[in-house]
């Protein structure tokens, strides 16, 4: 298929059709609305349904009907709406409802502002709701990534009975790039015996319950061993990263989304000043790919690593726990959504280098 | 003749069958505890029973049967 | 001899957990003999809340669904949008519905959307131990007002079927009470009309059910349902307010 000049947020949705995806729930918030816009006109078109929920917390839970009751679907928002889906999303990791949950990340906290910015990291990672759960969470760097991202989000979500996170800075949503969208005519989605979608008693299809309430102690823990079962498999089966120009570096970059092509401008600059420089990129958040992090820093050219992010430091201590003090693990940034330049990061690493 | 049933096990002892009943045909038993260590409602005056079902509408827990 | 009145199979043959003379099991029989007599089990699902029926999933023969804190009605939103061909009912108490819940059922009402909620008004917060409801009386105690709801302080209660009503998307509204055979036999019959009012897709139906709790309101359960009329029906008047 030939390549299109897209906006970021209309090529996600657009990905999310042909991932199958025919259910939308949203709520009007920047810099994400081109998402819920694109839906509402797309998605009668291909026999689905897209509904602007009264608030976030109300999409989530009626994503929560709509995934509970065997659909692709997703929602998507800006951090403060995606702060306000918390407690849906806890309850879809709990009560196993595969669905897609798009943050475009803005300036917080608070209302903070409508710019790019990184700092919900440890919201999306860490388990921004109540409980012990995780969300798989993917970050793209480019809109081309995003799209790829949508479709292996829903297999994903699916395959593992999860929600899955895409967690992207602002720009991803509001830049416009050459795009190539994969069509899938002959896509077969999963079946869904446990879904809600209708009991008859005696019939083949057991009474569907979809229910995250276990009153009994040994209850609840039967549910978790089964999640945390299951996140140990897609912690083994599921970690994506990208590595650029590591191999005999003496400086790592490490960062995710779009800070890191602007790191790789920085490691462009360093080249041409004869200083090697490569970038280790975690593509998968959670599961976070501790070993490639591990592996790219701790190499015997590497004196030092450098995180760079747009918030106070959040993803620098995933980054300080993979490499477990066998190098120093610098931090650049912070809060808000100052986005540091090439050159500003090729000088830090000059700086590190000067000792 | 109509039959009044009370599932006993069922029974919480509420005693809100007897206050709907227009016939005083049930009474909640002074004599004897139910599985779950309620006095359950049990059946005074089968014979006055006019299978209204009055009782059975009120009860909160489903625990009465009524043939004719 | 031929049966007058037996448990219907829609309802589980799974003891209730709820207090001696509370109403909830009383319209969870409703609930499910209605859905036998019209024939939609198999294409019925049913969202419970959070509250004394959290656990109202154990209790119909039906796909359920648990839902967060009065989030039934989005809940409920998103499985129509699936399956607009089958049915779903919310089930929600007045915590649930007409305090955290309020802006879902006012939306869902507003959007027509073609389900039915079940709304038990107890005037109280049964599951976490009496404390006051949004539909708490003036004056009535209870653990969070403990000298009678000050209506200077805290306002009056909500009307909600009368407030649902007013929305265009309201099909059926009615309200009705527990406390005598009369008005039992008018809460089942209202129960039918709000499904069938689902069934033909008029639009959002819901029931508002005044409804005993012997223990938070610490009286008898014969006393209890003596309270509603009483104290609760004066306020809140029975009848039909929407019906398309």
């Amino acid at each position: 298929m030939a390549k299109k000049l897209m906006k970021g947020c209309e090529a996600i949705a657009e990905a999310a059709i042909q991932a199958g995806c025919r259910y939308f729930f949203g709520y009007p918030i920047t810099p994400q609305n081109d998402i819920p816009e694109y839906m509402s006109l797309r998605l009668p078109q291909v026999g689905g349904c897209f509904l602007q929920a009264e608030s976030e917390l109300a999409a989530i839970n009626m994503v929560y009907g709509a995934g509970g009751a065997g659909a692709r679907v997703m929602t998507s928002s800006s951090s403060p709406g995606i702060s306000l889906k918390q407690e849906g999303i806890s309850t879809c990791a709990a009560a196993e409802i595969p669905c897609v949950v798009v943050n475009m990340m803005r300036g917080g906290p608070g209302l903070g502002n409508i710019q790019a910015s990184q700092g919900d990291y440890f919201q999306a990672v860490k388990g921004g709701g109540h409980g012990d759960y995780h969300l798989i969470v993917y970050a793209p760097s480019s809109i081309q990534e995003a799209c790829d991202m949508m479709q292996k989000a829903f297999d994903v979500a699916d395959q593992y009975r999860t929600p899955v996170m895409i967690l992207a800075d602002g720009l991803i949503g509001q830049m416009m790039e050459p795009v190539e969208l994969k069509t899938n005519p002959d896509l077969v989605l999963p079946e869904k015996p446990w879904a809600a979608t209708g009991y008859t008693p005696g019939g083949k299809k057991p009474r569907s319950v979809l229910n995250s309430l276990y009153i009994e102690t040994e209850d609840l823990d039967q549910l978790l061993e089964r999640l945390f079962a299951r996140y140990a498999v897609i912690e083994a089966n599921e970690q994506m990263w990208e590595t650029y120009n590591t191999e005999g570096a003496e400086y790592i970059l490490c960062a995710y989304g779009t800070v890191a092509r602007v790191c790789k401008a920085a490691i462009r600059i360093l080249g041409e000043q004869g200083v090697k420089a490569g970038l280790v990129r975690p593509i998968s958040l959670w599961p976070f790919p501790s070993k490639a992090v591990h592996d790219a820093i701790v190499q015997d050219s590497v004196k030092e690593a450098l995180t760079v992010e747009v918030s106070s430091g959040q993803m620098v201590e995933d980054v300080r726990l993979a490499v477990n003090g066998e190098r120093p693990v610098q931090f650049m940034g912070k809060a808000g959504s100052y986005i540091p330049t090439a050159e500003e990061i090729a000088e830090r690493i000059l700086q590190m280098r000067r000792g | 003749m109509n039959k009044v049933t009370i599932l006993e096990d069922w029974c919480k002892g509420c005693g809100l069958c007897v206050r709907a009943c227009p016939k005083a045909v049930l009474a909640i038993s002074t004599t004897h505890l139910n599985k779950k260590g309620y006095y359950p409602a049990e059946v005074a005056n089968p014979e006055a029973c006019i299978a209204c079902a009055a009782c059975a509408r009120t009860c909160p827990d489903t625990a009465i049967e009524i043939e004719k | 001899m031929t049966v007058v009145f037996k448990k219907t199979p829609v309802l589980r043959d799974v003891p209730l957990h709820y207090c001696p003379g509370c109403g909830h099991g009383i319209v969870h029989r409703m609930v499910s003999e209605v859905i036998e007599e019209l024939g939609i089990q198999d294409k019925c699902a049913g969202v419970a809340p959070v509250g004394c029926a959290v656990f109202a999933y154990n209790y119909f023969e039906v796909d359920m669904y648990e839902a967060a804190h009065g989030r039934a009605p989005a809940v409920a939103t998103g499985f129509k949008r699936v399956h607009p061909d089958h049915y779903i009912f919310t089930y929600q108490g007045d915590g649930d519905l007409a305090s955290i819940g309020t802006a879902e059922i006012v939306h869902a009402a507003h959007r027509g959307e073609k389900i039915t909620t079940i709304f038990i008004n107890n005037a109280i917060y049964g599951m976490t131990g009496g404390q006051m409801a949004p539909t708490t009386l003036v004056g009535q105690k209870t653990t969070t007002s403990p000298l009678g709801r000050d209506k200077d302080h805290c306002g009056e209660p909500i009307r909600m079927a009368e407030m649902l009503a007013t929305i265009n998307g309201s099909a059926f509204i009615a309200r009705c009470a527990l406390n005598s055979t009369p008005n039992l036999i008018k809460t089942k019959a209202a129960i039918k009309k709000a499904f069938e009012t689902q069934i033909a897709g008029k639009g959002f139906s819901m029931v508002e059910i005044l409804s005993p709790c012997p223990t938070n309101w610490g009286k008898s359960p014969a006393e209890a349902m003596d309270w509603i009329a009483d104290a609760m029906i004066p306020y809140y008047p029975l009848g039909t307010f929407k019906e398309v």
